[in-house]
């Protein structure tokens, strides 16, 4: 894996956001404008889904990105391509080296063929993305395909299977984002507890970005 | 690769899709499709809803961790967002169906085929899987925001410790086939069309046959339901949709 270092300065960041743990955040980049996602204490998943803003129906496509590059996992160079065919943001740097997009995201109700049934009633990615996309207003349940797990380790072996291993992120890792369109950006972060996409112990993480 | 049953089933229906068809139908519940490649070398990309509910839909992420593969086959369910089984793969021959590749839009499929319009070719044009899915949808009142990721059946691609994909040519031969048992009412919109990643120059789609199966016993899907725990849950939160 190749890790590419970023030269923004925090302090020179248009805006900074911590996401405590386990909670959504939904905001806006402008074209040409970059993000940083900071996995502040190491290990933590941050599940993300990008829409345009002109037109929300266009959406992140984790198909189309993948078969673009011809590579199962996302890094530095990775286009993130929509529905419609177009570059939403591209990544720009990344000091973690694998970020995946096929594990998706927790759900109450996927947590209970994963685990067991009683694990309904614990807190979940899908539920923060709804939640924050109903208060949002432009977006519903219907505009939540399959998302990026920043900072989330799910390799594929040559034989097909898929697994869950510990994360390759640590305390300080970060990946850079250059939004190619106005996009809105919709995160989760991950409150699973049930496996060690979190370390088992759920963290905040900070949003920065810079004009 | 083949769950081989003793179950008794009738056949209620048969229908050819053409090379660069599309189609949808409801799957009701207690019903299996057999979908077999006629030629070999075929592609159908597939999505699947809850017929009565369609914000519930086919989930890939789901399906693929919560059965820990990439690939799909006999024994595994296709899960649902909402935590259901919207098929179960009772049989299939070829071995592996592929969850990687997506489908394309018009551009892609331009920059691929070069133009293949119906001006020229009337309905041997070339056709694309967003276009054809989308039109299928919309004829149950769905939209571009219900077109999710898609499976692709018959087709494989494999992931090296790199992580690049490769795809694998042959991996269905003329009379491969596999069958979907739906334990609920499953909208499924599919088209047949060349895998997005398969490197023949020609647009060349190819035709499959569906036959519609009634299995007059439960067994059909037992081998999916116990092929791992997290499907007996899968199945149970079926179940308790239809109390």
């Amino acid at each position: 894996m190749t890790l590419t270092a970023s030269a923004l300065v925090p302090d020179r960041a248009a805006f900074r956001h911590i996401i405590p743990a386990g909670e959504p955040y939904l905001f806006e980049l402008k074209a040409g404008q970059t993000l940083r996602l900071l996995d502040l204490e190491g290990n933590q998943a941050i599940d993300t889904l990008f829409y345009s803003v002109a037109n929300p129906r266009e959406r992140y496509d984790p198909q189309r990105t993948l078969r673009r590059q011809n590579r199962a996992y996302l890094t530095t160079g990775s286009v993130l391509y929509s529905n419609l065919g177009n570059p939403l943001l591209t990544i720009v740097a990344d000091t973690c080296g694998r970020h995946d997009t096929l594990g998706g995201a927790c759900a109450q109700e996927s947590n209970t063929v994963r685990y067991a049934l009683d694990k309904r009633y614990m807190h979940s990615c899908r539920d923060n993305f709804l939640c924050a996309c109903l208060h949002d207003g432009r977006l519903g349940k219907r505009d939540i395909g399959a998302n990026i797990n920043f900072f989330m380790n799910v390799p594929v072996t040559p034989e097909g299977a898929l697994t869950f291993e510990d994360g390759i992120s640590a305390p300080g890792k970060y990946v850079e984002l250059r939004a190619e369109m106005d996009v809105i950006v919709l995160i989760s972060n991950c409150p699973q507890l049930n496996n060690p996409c979190n370390g088992w112990n759920p963290t905040p993480a900070e949003v920065l970005v810079w004009d | 690769m083949t769950i081989d049953s003793l179950a008794l089933q009738a056949a209620l229906y048969e229908e050819t899709v053409p090379g660069g068809g599309h189609m949808s139908f409801i799957l009701k519940r207690g019903q299996q499709l057999r979908i077999t490649d006629l030629e070999g070398g075929a592609n159908v990309s597939l999505i699947m809803l809850n017929a009565g509910q369609p914000s519930e839909r086919l989930n890939l992420p789901d399906t693929l961790k919560g059965q820990h593969t990439a690939r799909l086959t006999a024994g595994h369910c296709l899960y649902s967002d909402m935590g259901r089984v919207l098929a179960a793969i009772t049989a299939d021959t070829c071995g592996w169906h592929d969850s990687f590749g997506g489908v394309l839009n018009a551009d892609e499929v331009r920059e691929k085929y070069g133009a293949g319009r119906y001006q020229e070719l009337r309905n041997g044009c070339f056709r694309n899987g967003v276009d054809n899915l989308l039109v299928e949808m919309g004829k149950w009142n769905l939209d571009i925001q219900d077109l999710l990721m898609v499976v692709n059946l018959f087709s494989k691609v494999l992931v090296d410790d790199q992580g690049g994909f490769e795809f694998v040519p042959g991996n269905s031969n003329a009379g491969d086939y596999v069958e979907l048992y739906a334990p609920m009412d499953t909208l499924m919109v599919m088209t047949a069309l060349p895998h997005p990643m398969d490197p023949n120059p020609r647009y060349a789609p190819r035709p499959v046959r569906l036959n519609w199966l009634q299995p007059h016993s439960n067994g059909t899907a037992a081998a999916c339901r116990t092929s791992r725990p997290e499907n007996v849950r899968a199945f149970h939160n079926t179940e308790r949709f239809y109390l």
